[in-house]
C-alpha cells in the first residue's frame, strides 16, 4: 500500500560535530527521519543523547555538519536572512524554560503583535490586531484584557508557556516543536498544556514534534515514536509499538525508570 | 506501632510581605510520622509544599513568620525556640533538608570532601580529619557511591552524582527526619531512580529516621512513600495511605490531580486528561468558604460560604469538604 501522507519535514544523514580533534564530540550521528503532516511525533532520550541538538538543527538555528533536511519535498534553503525568515513562518518552536523564552523589554502585546505582522498583518487596522490578539489569548484561557501593558515576567511559568502557545496559534506554522514543553511546569497546568497544543494541532493542522525524556508524555500525545541514544535512532515505530511492546534494551530501560502506578517499580536495576 | 518521630501540631506559619500584609502559607497542619515510615506530600505549584518543608524544620528567617502550633521531634518541642538554636542543635542531627537545587550547595572550588568537614565541624568542631574522611567513606560505600567523589571538583561530578552526594553529606549525623523537597525533578528518569533507590535504602538501613517527600509527581510519590498527603492553598484537604489516595481518592481536588497522571501503562491513551481549571486562590485575602470552591466541579452554594474543617473517617483517612465520604463517591460514579 502506497503511503498516501504527505512528507512534511525529513532528513537524510544528519550529522551534528561540536568541537575538533581531543574535544571532537558526535553530537547527532547520521539520523534519517520522515515525519509527516499533522502527526504528532516524540524524540525521546535522557540527557546528553544529542536530542536538543537535532530540534536546534531542524529549526535552522544551528547548522547541520553532514547530511540534508528536506522541508515539503525540497532541499531547504536558509542561505541568506530572507529565506531564514520564510522557512520560520512554516516552523516554530516551545522551549523549555518559558522564564527566558521571552524578551524582558518587550510587553506582551509587543510579543503578539509580532506574530500578527509576521503573517502579513501590518497594515490591519488596530481594531483587527486586537480582535486576533483576543482570540488567541483566549484560545489558551488567558485573558487579553488582563494581559496587556504587562510584561512577560509578571506572568506564572504556566501561563507563560501558554502565552507562548498563543503565538503559535497566531502565526500558524506547519510544524512545531515543542522542546520538553512541560517539564517546568507542574502536572496540572501539564495537562491543560497538553491538551491545548492537541486542541491547537486539530484547529490548523500541524506537525508537532515533541522532544522530551518523559515516556510517558510521548505516549499520551504521539503518533509515532523516535528513541535516541548517543545521537542515533536507536527505535522508532507508532507509540504503542514501541512503549508497550519495545524491542531494543535500551528502550526497556527507559521505560523501567519511570514509575508508574499499576505495575511494580523496579528499583534494582539501576 | 512505632515510635512517633515527628508530630505537628496545627502549625501556622505566615509571609508577611514588605507592605505589611500577611499571607498564610501553612495554615493550621497537623501531621504526624513513626519511624521507619514516610509521608509524601502532593500539590500544585503555590499550595504551600516547600513552605511547609520549611516551616517544619522550625528555622524561621523574614519573611517567613511563626504564628502558632507545635512541632515535637522526638519527644522534644522546638517550636518557638530561637533561630541560631535550632540551626545548632536541630538541623543536620535532627531534622535535615534536601532542597530542589540541592546540587547547588556543593561548593564550585573546593573539594566535596571539605564541605563534609565543614558539616561535621558545624556540630563537633573538635572532630579530626582523619577520622571524618574515613566516616564519610563509610557512609558513601553505603549509599553506594564511590569513595572517589570526595577527592572531587563538584564540576566532575554529573547532575544526578552531585545530588547524590548532597544527600549523603545531609544524612551524616543520622536525623531523624530527612525532608526531600523534589529533589529529583531536575533530573532525567534514569538519575531520578538512581536518587530514589538512594533514599529508600537510607530509611531502610535506618540511616535516617523517617522521611518526608513533597513532589508534584503522584507516579513517584505513590512508589516511595507509605502515607500521601494532599495540600491545598496552604490547608491539608486529604489525607491517607499511598494507595487510598492514588487510586480511591475522596477531595474533589485530590480526584483532579489523578486525572493528570501520565504514566507510560497501557491504556493511558485511551483516557482523557482531565485539567483542574483555573488556579489557587491568593492567600493574601483566602476565600472564606472551601478554598477549592471556585475550581470544583461539585460545587454547591453553601459551599462557598461553609467553612470545612479536616473530617476523619474510619482507617486514618481524612479529607475536607462539606461532602459525605458517600456523596462524594457517588458523584465521582457519575462524572
Amino acid at each position: 500500500m502506497a503511503d498516501e501522507r504527505k512528507v512534511c519535514l525529513s532528513g537524510t544523514g544528519v550529522t551534528k560535530i561540536y568541537g575538533f580533534g581531543r574535544t571532537r564530540t558526535l553530537a547527532v550521528d547520521h539520523v534519517d527521519f520522515k515525519f509527516y503532516e499533522g502527526e504528532v511525533v516524540s524524540i525521546v532520550g535522557e540527557s546528553g543523547s544529542g536530542k536538543t541538538t537535532l530540534a536546534k538543527m531542524l529549526l535552522g538555528l544551528t547548522s547541520t555538519t553532514e547530511g540534508d533536511i528536506y522541508f515539503q519535498g525540497q532541499k531547504r534553503d536558509i542561505s541568506t536572512q530572507k529565506k531564514r525568515l520564510e522557512y520560520w513562518r512554516n516552523i516554530q518552536a516551545i522551549f523549555q524554560d518559558p522564564f527566558s523564552s521571552y524578551n524582558i523589554f518587550n510587553k506582551i502585546d509587543a510579543v503578539l503583535l509580532d506574530c500578527i505582522h509576521m503573517r502579513g498583518g501590518r497594515s490591519f487596522p488596530r481594531a483587527k490586531k486586537i480582535e486576533m490578539m483576543t482570540e488567541a489569548c483566549s484560545f489558551v484561557n488567558l485573558k487579553f484584557d488582563e494581559l496587556t501593558n504587562k510584561y512577560p515576567f509578571e506572568l506564572s511559568g504556566g501561563q507563560m508557556q501558554r502565552l507562548m502557545i498563543a503565538r503559535i496559534f497566531l502565526l500558524m506554522p506547519k510544524i512545531l516543536i515543542a522542546d520538553e514543553p512541560t517539564s517546568m511546569i507542574d502536572a496540572c497546568s501539564r495537562a491543560t498544556i497538553l491538551d491545548m497544543l492537541m486542541g491547537l494541532r486539530d484547529e490548523i493542522g500541524m506537525t508537532i514534534i515533541f522532544i522530551t525524556h518523559d515516556l510517558g508524555l510521548a505516549y499520551y500525545v504521539s503518533d509515532s515514536v523516535y528513541i535516541m541514544e548517543h545521537g542515533k535512532f536507536v527505535e522508532s515505530g507508532s507509540a504503542d509499538e514501541v512503549i508497550l511492546h519495545p524491542k531494543q534494551a535500551y528502550t526497556k530501560r527507559l521505560i523501567s525508570d519511570v514509575p508508574k502506578i499499576y505495575e511494580e517499580w523496579d528499583l534494582s536495576t539501576v | 506501632m512505632g515510635k512517633t518521630l515527628l508530630e505537628v501540631r496545627e502549625l501556622t506559619t505566615r509571609y508577611i510581605t514588605r507592605f505589611g500584609e500577611s499571607v498564610y502559607a501553612v495554615d493550621h497542619v497537623s501531621l504526624k510520622v513513626e519511624e521507619g515510615k514516610s509521608l509524601g506530600i502532593a500539590g500544585e505549584s503555590g499550595c504551600g509544599k516547600s513552605t511547609l518543608a520549611l516551616s517544619l524544620m522550625g528555622y524561621y528567617f523574614a519573611p517567613l513568620h511563626y504564628m502558632s502550633g507545635e512541632i515535637i521531634i522526638d519527644g522534644r518541642n522546638i517550636s518557638g525556640m530561637k533561630p541560631d538554636d535550632v540551626r545548632k542543635a536541630i538541623l543536620g542531627k535532627e531534622i535535615a533538608y534536601i532542597p530542589q537545587a540541592a546540587m547547588n550547595a556543593l561548593n564550585p572550588t573546593q573539594k566535596v570532601i571539605r564541605f563534609v568537614e565543614d558539616v561535621i565541624r558545624a556540630h563537633d568542631p573538635s572532630a579530626d580529619k582523619r577520622a571524618i574522611y574515613e566516616r564519610a567513606c563509610k557512609l558513601f560505600e553505603t549509599v553506594g557511591l564511590p569513595p572517589q567523589v570526595l577527592e572531587k571538583y563538584p564540576v566532575e561530578l554529573s547532575g544526578g552524582m552531585k545530588q547524590r552526594t548532597v544527600i549523603a553529606i545531609s544524612v551524616l549525623l543520622s536525623p531523624k527526619v530527612l525532608i526531600a523537597d523534589e529533589p529529583s525533578s531536575a533530573l532525567d528518569v534514569t538519575s531520578q531512580k538512581m536518587v530514589i533507590k538512594m533514599i529508600k535504602q537510607l530509611l531502610h538501613d535506618g540511616l535516617v529516621g523517617s522521611l518526608i517527600f513533597i513532589t508534584h509527581e503522584l507516579p513517584l510519590l505513590y512508589n516511595v512513600t507509605d502515607d500521601i498527603m494532599v495540600m491545598y492553598a496552604g490547608q491539608i484537604v486529604e489525607k491517607g495511605t499511598a494507595r487510598e489516595a492514588v487510586f480511591d481518592p475522596l477531595h474533589p481536588y485530590s480526584k483532579g490531580l489523578m486525572g493528570s497522571i501520565i504514566v507510560p501503562e497501557e491504556g493511558l491513551r485511551e483516557v482523557k486528561l482531565t485539567a483542574i481549571p483555573g488556579v489557587p486562590p491568593n492567600l493574601k485575602n483566602p476565600p472564606s468558604g472551601c478554598r477549592f470552591a471556585e475550581r470544583c466541579k461539585y460545587v454547591k452554594p453553601e459551599c462557598i460560604v461553609m467553612s470545612v474543617g479536616l473530617r476523619n473517617i474510619e482507617g486514618g483517612r481524612a479529607y475536607r469538604c462539606i461532602f459525605s465520604e458517600k456523596e462524594l463517591r457517588e458523584a465521582y460514579r457519575n462524572g
